[in-house]
């Protein structure tokens, strides 16, 4: 891949149990083999019971912080729709942005205390024009016979930001963390999802 | 080399089993439970153990020191307040095999009950303190801490944070080098060890010899690192706080200190000349600062702008060095005016119905470590104190005792099984001696869980999953002297309820089991398999949007706006909805619901 010496920024988020984490390590596997220094921060805690879950993955040349500058965020993945709204001003003017159609309600609006934001596709398009895409990661994974392969969709379609990176790579990434009986649906969620963009 | 993406933790695991470490104890606690974890699971050469806590920890390891084996304890920065009493004299006596104390902090109480700046310890305790700032420097410092370890005669800490334990990076991979020193106990080492007073004299003053050693070592430690560039600026810093100064301000130079305790005196003073204006970047205390200010060096910036609680970040340090001239990113949304996203109990979690009773008998709840404390939240907020492992117990019997007869019925404690056997014998020992009548309820899941599932000894398995002895909850108690002790079926809210109000009526004290409550994600205990229906449906004839289901806060549950009414004609501004996808059929709303509005479903 060409190199200018730049630290790229990703910023995944999403709720717990969503598949962020296998997520951002197919990232940096994937990067980490193609030679660049890897930066990865996550806040474990109590994300599993369904609070919001952020990573932080950095790759370049030479990378210092683990964490993101704020509003230097280049490309933004996000597993649902009020986790991506939340980061919406970390992104830089000219980044990118990835959305899973996901709704999951966090308490106050289970409760009717509050409502869930019903603008997030609009909001994000009024100051990113272009640079928006919004894909059914659940409804292309249950397609494939697994809701759960969602995050993998999500990464296939991720993939196409990265045309320097040849197919084989991220599914080589992909195989590797995930067990055997696992490589034939997620390889399909992958080719979905590239195709999904 | 092998190179590998590793988080900090693994890192600091690997660095153990390549120093030739032997022995491994640990308690968990974000941000370090993965450490012990990892050694489990990938090192066979390093006997690992969950202890019942960071004390007996401290203790296993040093004992395994004391017989010649390299051996480390790790826990989080909380776990140290408990592990102090033994830490504070083995910094007297020493050690023979090499001893690493891995102790994490939890900058912007990501998951803790307090913030602590663990790098007083070093100094508090006199004891040399590395800090690694990214995962390759968790296993390098970790490897020679060890060897200091061995060559001053002392345990040596090694300090991460949350974004040090959790980030990822690669790591160069060595192999595995036995320690020199042989295994053995010589009981002509007792003088060194038996901290008699006459002892502690002599090693009272070893102590001071082997800091000032030390102190001379620093100057020379090859991780205290200066990087000379443009002199204007220089930035004394480590670890974290060290990579978001040199993210933002590149061009300055740097004194990146790897040993935190002792100081390089020497060094920093040395660099303090070479620079026009010195800046001083800690997260939390400010530690440097106080020693650097001491040592008669005037600082440019430190505390006066960093902020000394909560983390640091790379926009906070731009922004507290520019000042006015930092420029903030645009705000496009307000992240205040977002519902917020805060943790809650699984759906089917056994807490839930058990607070829900608790709250419906208007009980004070001193509280406990664990999933549990998301009980504090609305719309249960049904626990009314947290404040360490095991404190409900002894809190509960303090509150009674000053009631006297005005709290019967108003008092309880409730402790996690890991909490319990963590620190909660002794709370409720004490209260059968002394005669009290706090009630005592322990919320056995069968796991430690809120940290990720670690076995405890009351959950029937080690860390490497070998059957063990299973610690008898009722047995303690009967031994202990509790005369009522009740098991309790927290999913039967009724009988639940009148057993709770029973025992906390009675004028003694009382211990209750949650039995048959495991946790949800536990699957070996087959949590799902109690309940009789896969899933529940909301019968919308007859739900009439009382929002009573509500008040357990289960994820599974919410509210959907649309007037409407009942078959039998009760108007109703809307009715709740079940997620098939999230219900696990534990009938807890079933048991709250009065209008038989929510009914057996299919999955």
């Amino acid at each position: 891949m060409k190199d200018n010496g730049k630290v790229t920024n990703i910023f995944l988020s999403g709720v717990g149990g969503q598949g962020t984490i296998l997520a951002s390590n197919i990232l940096a596997e994937i990067f980490l083999k193609a030679g660049y220094d890897v930066k990865k921060a996550e806040v474990h805690g109590m994300a599993q019971r369904g609070g919001d879950v952020t990573t932080h993955f950095r790759f370049g040349k030479k990378v210092y912080s683990s964490l993101i500058k704020y509003g230097d965020v280049d490309f933004l993945l996000s597993f649902e729709e009020l986790e991506a709204l939340r980061y919406i001003n970390w992104v830089k003017p000219d980044g990118k942005v990835l959305i899973n159609r996901q709704e999951i309600f966090p308490p106050a609006v289970s409760l009717g205390n509050m409502a869930y934001p019903s603008d997030v596709e609009k909001t994000f398009k009024k100051y990113f024009k272009d640079n928006v895409w919004m894909i059914d990661g659940q409804g292309i994974a249950k397609q494939l016979g697994n809701a759960q392969a969602a995050n993998v969709v999500l990464v296939g379609a991720f993939s196409n930001f990265f045309p320097a990176v040849k197919e084989e790579q991220w599914l080589d990434a992909i195989k590797g963390l995930l067990a055997p009986k696992l490589h034939d649906l997620n390889v399909k969620a992958f080719y979905a999802g590239k195709k999904a963009l | 080399m092998k190179k590998e993406i590793m988080q900090g933790n693994a890192a600091i695991a690997r660095g153990a089993w390549e120093a030739g470490c032997k022995v491994a104890a640990a308690y968990p606690g974000t941000p370090s439970s993965e450490i012990l974890k990892d050694i489990a699971d990938n090192y066979p050469e390093i006997y690992a153990e969950w202890s019942p806590n960071e004390m007996v920890a401290m203790q296993v390891a040093s004992g395994a020191a004391i017989a010649g084996a390299r051996s480390m304890c790790s826990m989080k920065h909380v776990g140290m307040n408990v592990a102090a009493d033994a830490f504070m004299t083995l910094s007297y006596t020493g050690i023979k095999g090499g001893m690493v104390i891995i102790v994490a902090d939890d900058p912007n109480v990501h998951s803790s009950q307090n913030e602590q700046d663990s790098r007083n310890w070093a100094r508090f305790g006199k004891a040399p303190m590395l800090e690694p700032a990214d995962a390759q420097e968790c296993k390098d410092f970790t490897k020679i801490a060890f060897e200091i370890s061995e060559k001053f005669d002392t345990p040596v800490f090694v300090r991460t944070e949350t974004r040090v334990a959790h980030a990822d990076s690669p790591v160069t991979l060595e192999d595995r080098k036995e320690s020199k020193i042989s295994l053995g106990l010589d009981p002509k080492e007792a003088t060194k060890y038996v901290m008699v007073p006459a002892n502690v004299r002599v090693r009272r003053k070893a102590v001071e010899e082997k800091m000032k050693k030390l102190e001379e070592y620093a100057e020379t430690f090859k991780y205290n690192v200066v990087e000379m560039n443009d002199t204007s600026v220089g930035v004394i810093a480590s670890s974290a706080a060290y990579l978001y100064t040199k993210e933002v301000f590149p061009e300055w130079s740097y004194l990146k200190l790897g040993m935190v305790w002792p100081l390089p005196k020497k060094m920093i003073t040395d660099f303090a000349k070479k620079v026009k204006k010195l800046v001083v970047v800690e997260e939390l205390d400010p530690f440097f600062e106080t020693e650097i200010k001491a040592m008669g060096i005037k600082i440019w910036h430190g505390k006066d702008v960093i902020p000394n609680m909560y983390e640091l970040s790379p926009e906070i340090v731009e922004a507290a060095l520019k000042g006015k001239k930092y420029k903030a990113p645009k705000v496009r949304v307000k992240p205040e005016d977002l519902p917020r996203r805060p943790p809650n109990l699984c759906a089917g979690c056994s807490h839930r119905p058990l607070f829900y009773a608790l709250k419906k008998l208007g009980a004070f709840v001193f509280g406990d470590i664990g999933c549990y404390t998301l009980a504090f939240a609305p719309p249960l907020q049904a626990l009314h104190t947290t404040i360490c492992m095991g404190a409900g117990g002894g809190q509960a019997h303090g509150a009674s005792k000053a009631l006297g007869k005005e709290g019967l019925g108003k008092v309880c404690a409730v402790l996690g099984d890991s909490t319990f056997l963590h620190s909660g014998l002794s709370p409720l020992m004490n209260a059968v001696y002394n005669k009290g009548n706090s009630t005592t309820i322990v919320l056995d899941n069968r796991i430690t869980g809120m940290t990720g599932h670690q076995e405890h000894p009351g959950s029937g398995f080690t860390v490497r999953q070998e059957p063990t002895n299973m610690v008898d909850y009722a047995e303690i108690g009967k031994a202990l002297g509790v005369k009522s002790i009740r098991n309790i079926d927290p999913y039967n809210i009724k009988e639940t309820m009148e057993v709770l109000k029973e025992e906390m009526a009675k004028d003694e004290p009382s211990l209750i089991l949650c039995k048959d409550s495991p946790c949800m994600l536990l699957r070996r205990a087959k949590p799902l398999e109690r309940f009789k229906n896969p899933v529940y449906v909301i019968n919308t004839d007859n739900c009439r949007g009382c929002k009573m289901c509500l008040e357990i806060n289960c994820p599974a549950i919410s509210w959907r706006e649309g007037a409407g009414q009942t078959k039998d004609g009760h108007k109703r501004k809307g009715t709740v909805y079940i997620n098939p996808d999230q219900c696990v059929g534990c009938e807890v709303c079933v048991q709250i619901c009065k209008y038989d509005a929510i009914e057996p479903g299919k999955k």
